[in-house]
């Protein structure tokens, strides 16, 4: 009923080019601007911010970048635990170095660090392909949390060799640090998310998002009809590092307060990402941000029903939690490999005929 | 003979064995990519799987004890039996055919002519199943694995060097083992695909699909065989890393490091995979020896993948891969 295209006309090439054709949709999206922005910053508290908010805004954001390279690219990476260690430490070294700029900026300069990175990393895509690139990547994972942790020169010769983000403020307000409220730390990471989710869907409907997806579809067909492979490619690793990375300083700075490298950011947490693109979908927007919050929410409900409720050892539960997942990533590749974004898009069409649907 | 050279030599020796270690894990791979095109990662929780199955099933553990116990509140945990080595090598291996079969029943009859990506990607959601599946069963603690294999320092080649140079090399016994096992387990592999009737189907599939399928050979049945075979193949490296460092998670990892040895080797040649895992098994000793202390050691836990990387950026195929041909 509600879900309409009837009497939803277009007049002019920027209507027919928006990011939300449909009415609806487009106030279901400002709706949930002003829920994010205006309403749950003033009823979220610490548990909920620690448990549920932050892990998903700063996961989803991780999944875009990853699903940038993976999913619009088709070049799989197992580096994203790597990236974000890149944009954990750049971010820390900054912050340490330059107390008086603006953590944003600190941010989005670790952002820039891990794309550089990643454009190194990326290079041997151009020669290597699929599988064998896949696990080349693994070479970035496993160098870069090795590099962290062996030069004293990156924790800036802490005893513990971890490193501990300092306090920050953002308008008077403090971000990072022991003292930072919760709605603060909330408010800081939806405002990158909201930032790069909007930069990802314009680059994706774009001229370097076609690129992307004739690369992945076919990269030789795409080198065919003029597309070059070494900047679509390399580009695609820029700018998914990118997000990698920001994604990672804020884990740091903003979630943990501290980090030991080898445990935050180890091969699981680049799988971690990757199990998020392809539940939520591989080459969606939406998808990431649904991937993210599945998995996201998943342990804390097993957690809240197993050990919570019916009184299991937590061993046990995290048992449990390796094989649903893993059960689901192969239900999901069977039943529906696009993901949650692609029922989600069912849905959709389902709901435009509802309910007369002849 | 200088001391240092000496070092160097007994460094490289030793890497040979590591090398056949990874090597062993490797063949698991290689052995599934060649029939059914699948890159299998789960290869390394198979292992880690099947080792702890062989320990649960020596020890008479219950499977499942700390499940049952927790949902009605019982007390089991043990059988009270002690198997023979020998009779749980036996169980474990119809344990792991029965998965063999589970997973193409499963999985893969649901995901035939989806892209190898998808297949990959399965298969790490396998080992993510496999991996809680076997600590729920087994419980996830350290255990340790004895299956009566020789342990320890080889005196004998301790004393014979030591007599030619005036220093002992320092060589397990657990690693000559590991070579004659795999060297037999090669030899039986090759003799296997090329004097049995199965071995022949099992190369025929590997050339080509469709063709072997109009000749009448049964997929589904080669691939469950091969399946077995990788299963079974597992458990062997399970057997020897369980020994050399205890069976518990660390396993799936070190199983991850037969990845660059198939990316050196190529991932159709099982002869690359010994001279891969070889490699590498080399070269990291040899660099963590030379270079290590000069940028602060555990240069292990990459070298081997920095080094396929950049070896692929010459020969994206591999060593004795078949050559990557494109077209559109």
């Amino acid at each position: 009923m509600l879900y309409r295209e009837a009497g939803d006309f277009k007049t002019s090439y920027a209507d027919d080019n928006q990011t939300f054709p449909i009415r609806f949709d487009r106030w279901r999206y400002y709706a949930v601007l002003v829920i994010a922005f205006g309403i749950v910053p003033f009823i979220i508290n610490d548990y909920w911010v620690s448990a549920v908010f932050l892990p998903f805004l700063i996961y989803a954001i991780a999944a875009i970048g990853l699903n940038i390279l993976t999913g619009y690219c088709g070049q799989v990476s197992l580096g994203t635990g790597g990236f974000m260690a890149v944009g954990a430490y750049a971010c820390y070294k900054l912050m340490t170095a330059f107390p008086d700029i603006n953590i944003f900026f600190h941010v989005i300069l670790a952002g820039g660090v891990t794309a550089g990175v990643g454009i190194l990393f990326g290079l041997p895509s151009l020669r290597i392909k699929g599988f064998y690139l896949a696990v080349a990547t693994l070479a970035a994972q496993f160098f870069l949390v090795w590099l962290f942790n062996r030069v004293p020169w990156f924790y800036n010769n802490s005893a513990s060799g971890q490193i501990s983000a300092p306090e920050r403020t953002v308008f008077g307000i403090e971000v990072t640090g022991a003292n930072t409220e919760a709605w603060a730390s909330y408010l800081f990471c939806l405002v990158f998310v909201v930032i790069l989710a909007w930069l990802a869907r314009n680059l994706t409907r774009g001229t370097v998002g076609r690129k992307w997806m004739a690369i992945r579809d076919m990269d030789i067909a795409a080198e065919i009809i003029g597309v070059n492979p070494l900047t679509a490619k390399l580009s695609a690793f820029a700018v998914s590092s990118f997000f990698i990375g920001i994604a990672g300083a804020l884990f740091f700075a903003v979630y943990l307060g501290a980090v030991e490298v080898g445990e935050v950011f180890g091969i699981n947490k680049s799988f971690l990402v990757l199990f998020m693109v392809i539940i939520g979908g591989l080459g969606s927007i939406f998808g990431s941000f649904a991937g993210a919050a599945f998995l996201v929410l998943l342990p804390v409900l097993l957690k809240n029903i197993l050990v919570g409720t019916l009184g299991w050892p937590t061993d046990l539960a995290a048992h449990l939690e390796f094989m649903i997942v893993g059960a689901l990533i192969i239900i999901f590749l069977i039943a529906e490999p696009h993901g949650l974004a692609q029922l989600w898009r069912v849905a959709k069409e389902k709901l435009r005929l509802w309910p007369f649907p002849h | 003979m200088p001391d240092q050279l000496l070092f160097a030599m007994e460094v490289t020796l030793n890497g040979l064995m590591a090398g056949v270690m990874y090597a062993l894990v490797a063949l698991g791979f290689v052995l599934i990519f060649k029939a059914s095109g699948i890159f299998n990662y789960a290869q390394g929780v198979m292992a880690l799987f099947a080792a702890m199955t062989l320990v649960g099933l020596q020890d008479g553990q219950v499977p499942f004890s700390h499940l049952i116990n927790a949902i009605f509140g019982t007390d089991v945990h043990h059988f009270g039996w002690h198997l023979p080595a020998f009779v749980a090598i036996i169980g474990t291996v119809l344990v792991m055919v029965a998965f063999a079969w589970a997973v193409n029943q499963l999985i893969l009859k649901h995901l035939v002519n989806q892209e190898p990506i998808i297949l990959f990607m399965a298969t790490i959601g396998l080992a993510y199943f496999l991996e809680g599946l076997g600590d729920m069963m087994w419980g996830s603690d350290i255990k340790k694995l004895d299956v009566g294999l020789p342990q320890g320092i080889n005196l004998g080649i301790d004393e014979t060097t030591f007599n030619w140079f005036g220093y002992g090399f320092f060589i397990d016994n657990l690693d000559i083992v590991a070579t004659v096992i795999a060297a037999l387990l090669v030899t039986g592999l090759v003799l296997f695909s090329q004097y049995t009737k199965q071995g022949r189907a099992l190369r025929a599939v590997a050339d080509d699909h469709q063709a072997a399928l109009s000749v009448g050979i049964s997929l589904r049945f080669i691939w469950v065989l091969v399946w077995a075979i990788a299963g079974f193949v597992a458990l062997v490296a399970g057997i020897m890393w369980g020994t050399k460092s205890g069976v518990q998670f660390s396993l799936s990892l070190i199983a991850l490091k037969a990845l660059p040895v198939l990316m050196l080797g190529g991932f159709t040649s099982i002869p690359g995979a010994i001279v891969g895992g070889l490699i590498i098994g080399v070269g990291e000793k040899l660099f963590e020896f030379l270079i290590g202390p000069l940028v602060g050691g555990a240069t292990e836990n990459w070298f081997a993948y920095v080094l396929a990387l950049v070896f692929l950026v010459f020969r994206p195929q591999g060593l004795f891969g078949e050559k990557i041909i494109e077209r559109v």
